[in-house]
């Protein structure tokens, strides 16, 4: 499920190394330079993970997402930051299931944008069937 | 040739649709340029010196004849009717209008082409051999390679806001038509116990600081080549460097980490992502492969070729080269005449191109990184008729891989980033040296032209390379010398002191005295130099 | 002098700002003087022109003239293909140019 907006009164994001040093919280907050590696032994705790972009052109977020998605995460996965409408479609399918843009992103593109590729080459961390894949059955 | 599948179609369809809606959003003002450009750069879309210029994506320089056409449509209909063909074995257009974006775009799209990743900090069109599927030399047929690698990286999720641009090349022979070395990724095709594999040669690059790609593994199987390849693009994603963008290329991650280390780390990030099922099964490839299947050529077809008229044989003697199957010829089609444009063809060349391959050359054309245009399975007892219509289009220069068969970006003239004019100093240089007795004389020397840092021009790996630079608002030519994009890569070495534009002239021909006093029999321009080393050119050259 | 130019959003033809408009002359371009920066910021959010900035230029008798190689080949058109500038019946319109 794609939501597009923050909820309220979820619990707030610690940072890397704060959550590291703490055992009890279960959200955290992912720079574009932090490694999503340091997350893997936690991801059972962790309710949601906040990867930030701070500028659009930043794409280490989208590794960091695959990374954990490929690790077996299956919580909350949040693009944060300067994310505008052209971008959420890579996002979702390298793992993100919600997006909090700093500037809001009107709905109609987003659904557009989101609906807008009827299939995949590759394999990603969205789950979809690549088209060699389908190609060959 | 590939042929797109309804896949295929319904991808690129999107895309169109997806830059369709993204053109109205910036037209309307809903969208900032800062926002649109890295979307109008994926799909080839620059803001160029006089307008805005479209790179067409020409996938391993691969063409058919109706593409070839739709390609001079364009010019005609959107452009002012020529196109200027590039190092990176595409094409493209100065003269767009971004209004026009969107139906050059379908127009494209209805003969299977396209502009996705001709620019912008993603994986670009995966370049190749001009020969390929015709040259004696190969082990394989590298396209079906590069059409895998197509594929992938087309839309890749992770790979389309790296640190900078990311440009692959696939060859299969020996011999290096493409400039592997000096890419992102260089894959060789090679053979080991009886299979195909791919080395990967990981970061080289031209531009600010030239960088020879090392060795990284030298076989990946099949199997495994994409899964290889998501490796080497993540640890790049995630670590090369985004502070600085000069510095954000993978051949400075690989230089600052060292080729060790780097390859640790892919190696590492493989073992993982092998498990992920990236990789598609031998089947897809078949499949692909099977659209490469060579054409049925007549191995019995006549062998010999009818030199009685002088012009023409001193043209194939240059121009044409040997193919694979006996009876059969490859064309190499010089797109520079001297004081022309270098890579520029008119409308009616192009068309004229797209005619003769689709009489002569089974239907096939290429775009080669030397800017030129290749037809690559030509009867011999065709040559002739082809050798006619092409002189009679301007298209039969004798020069191929001569002094005047010059790359050149298209520099100040056309360019937003660069810093001085390549194209008038190429025709200078043709135009000085336009004796073709003199040309042969000098034999292969390999003249390439940049008019910025960014090096588009590869004067890098010129035999002869020239850089031209902004000194203090005048135009100034820096010389190199001794550099390969071949098997035989190599680096130029700057001269010295640069020159005005008369005076570069001047001193390639400084430079090409001194070679034919130094040279011993069958020496290139290149080997001389190797031998004798910088000082006794300098010594020429500055006195 | 100061000269603005850009590139018109929809053609992107080089532009130059006349103090009340765009155009595809550099002859009807205006000194903006020091209001440059106000003037660029309107036009750009007006989408009036994309990429616009701000370049020295010099009066000369045949109208203002950009100060640099790169603007001064904007201003008419790539040198090497004459008949592909704004002033392709002219042999000589390039030669304060270079």
């Amino acid at each position: 499920m794609v939501e597009h907006l923050q909820a309220d009164g979820e619990e707030p994001c610690v940072t890397l190394d704060a959550f590291l040093e703490q055992s009890n919280a279960t959200a955290v907050r992912l720079e574009p330079d932090e490694d999503a590696r340091a997350l893997i032994p936690h991801l059972g705790r962790l309710a949601l993970i906040e990867v930030a972009f701070p500028k659009f052109r930043d794409g280490r977020g989208y590794s960091s997402a695959r990374i954990l998605r490929e690790a077996g995460y299956t919580g909350e996965l949040r693009a944060q930051g300067d994310v505008l409408v052209d971008q959420i479609a890579y996002m979702k399918r390298c793992g993100f299931d919600s997006f909090a843009p700093e500037k809001s992103l009107n709905p109609a593109d987003v659904e557009a944008a989101l609906t807008r590729w009827p299939e995949h080459y590759q394999t990603a961390a969205d789950g979809a069937v690549p088209i060699w894949k389908l190609r060959h059955g | 040739m590939y042929k797109y599948d309804e896949y295929d179609h319904a991808m690129v369809a999107a895309r169109v649709a997806e830059f369709s809606d993204q053109v109205k959003r910036r037209l309307a003002g809903e969208i900032t340029e800062d926002q649109f450009k890295p979307l109008r750069l994926m799909n080839g879309l620059y803001l160029q010196l006089h307008a805005y210029m479209l790179r067409v994506a020409v996938p391993y320089g691969t063409l058919d004849s109706r593409q070839m056409r739709m390609l001079a449509h364009i010019a005609r209909k959107y452009d002012r009717d020529y196109g200027h063909f590039t190092t990176r074995q595409n094409i493209q257009y100065n003269w767009i209008k971004l209004e026009d974006a969107p139906a050059i775009l379908e127009d494209l799209a209805s003969v299977e082409m396209h502009a996705i990743q001709t620019s912008g900090n993603c994986i670009r069109n995966i370049s190749s051999d001009q020969w390929a599927g015709a040259a004696a030399d190969e082990i394989t047929d590298p396209r079906p390679w590069a059409e895998l690698l197509r594929q992938w990286s087309s839309f890749h999720p992770e790979f389309s806001y790296l640190p900078r641009k990311f440009k692959i090349a696939v060859i299969a022979a020996d011999e290096d038509r493409a400039a592997m070395r000096l890419h992102d990724i260089g894959i060789q095709i090679v053979e080991k116990d009886g299979q195909h594999g791919a080395a990967f040669y990981v970061g080289g690059g031209m531009g600010r600081t030239p960088m020879i790609a090392p060795l990284i593994k030298d076989f990946v199987p099949l199997e495994d080549m994409l899964s290889y390849a998501e490796a080497c693009l993540r640890v790049y994603n995630r670590y090369g460097r985004r502070d600085n963008i000069y510095k954000a290329r993978i051949k400075i991650l690989i230089h600052e980490l060292g080729a060790d280390e780097y390859r640790r780390q892919v190696e590492e990030e493989f073992g993982h992502v092998k498990s992920l099922g990236i990789d598609p099964p031998k089947a897809e490839f078949d499949r692909i492969a099977a659209q490469f299947a060579p054409p049925p050529l007549d191995a019995s077809a006549l062998d010999t070729i009818d030199r009685s008229d002088p012009d023409f044989a001193v043209w194939v003697d240059q121009n044409v080269a040997a193919h694979k199957v006996p009876g059969h010829a490859i064309v190499n089609i010089s797109l520079k005449p001297v004081g022309g444009i270098p890579g520029d063809a008119s409308s009616a060349q192009i068309d004229l191109m797209a005619d003769l391959a689709e009489r002569y050359s089974h239907d096939e054309l290429r775009v080669t990184h030397a800017q030129n245009i290749v037809l690559p399975h030509v009867r011999k007892a065709d040559l002739y008729a082809i050798w006619q219509a092409l002189d009679g289009a301007g298209l039969a220069t004798p020069n191929l891989d001569l002094i005047s068969d010059i790359i050149a970006c298209p520099g100040l003239d056309y360019c937003s980033l660069a810093n001085a004019r390549s194209i008038p100093v190429a025709q200078k240089i043709a135009t000085r040296f336009s004796d073709l007795g003199r040309q042969k004389e000098l034999g292969e020397l390999k003249l390439k032209i940049s008019g910025c840092i960014n090096a588009c021009g590869h004067h890098h790996a010129g035999h002869v390379g020239i850089l031209g630079v902004d000194r203090k608002g005048t135009e100034n030519y820096q010389l190199l010398l001794g550099g390969s994009g071949a098997e035989d890569v190599s680096l130029g070495t700057i001269t010295g002191p640069g020159f005005d534009e008369d005076g570069i002239v001047d001193a390639i021909e400084r430079v090409t005295d001194k070679y034919l006093a130094e040279r011993t029999d069958g020496e290139r321009f290149v080997d001389t130099y190797r031998r004798v080393g910088m000082a006794p050119f300098k010594e020429a050259i500055y006195g | 002098m100061k000269l603005l130019t850009g590139n018109d959003l929809k053609t992107g033809f080089v532009t130059w700002w006349t103090g009340t408009d765009w155009s595809l002359h550099i002859e009807d371009a205006a000194d903006v003087g020091e209001a440059g920066e106000a003037i660029l910021a309107v036009e750009e959010a007006a989408r009036r022109v994309n990429a616009p900035y701000i370049i020295a230029g010099e009066a000369t008798a045949e109208g203002p003239r950009p100060a640099h190689i790169k603007d001064r080949i904007r201003a008419l058109g790539p040198t090497v293909r004459p008949d592909l500038t704004l002033k392709p019946a002219d042999p000589a319109a390039g030669d304060w140019v270079i």
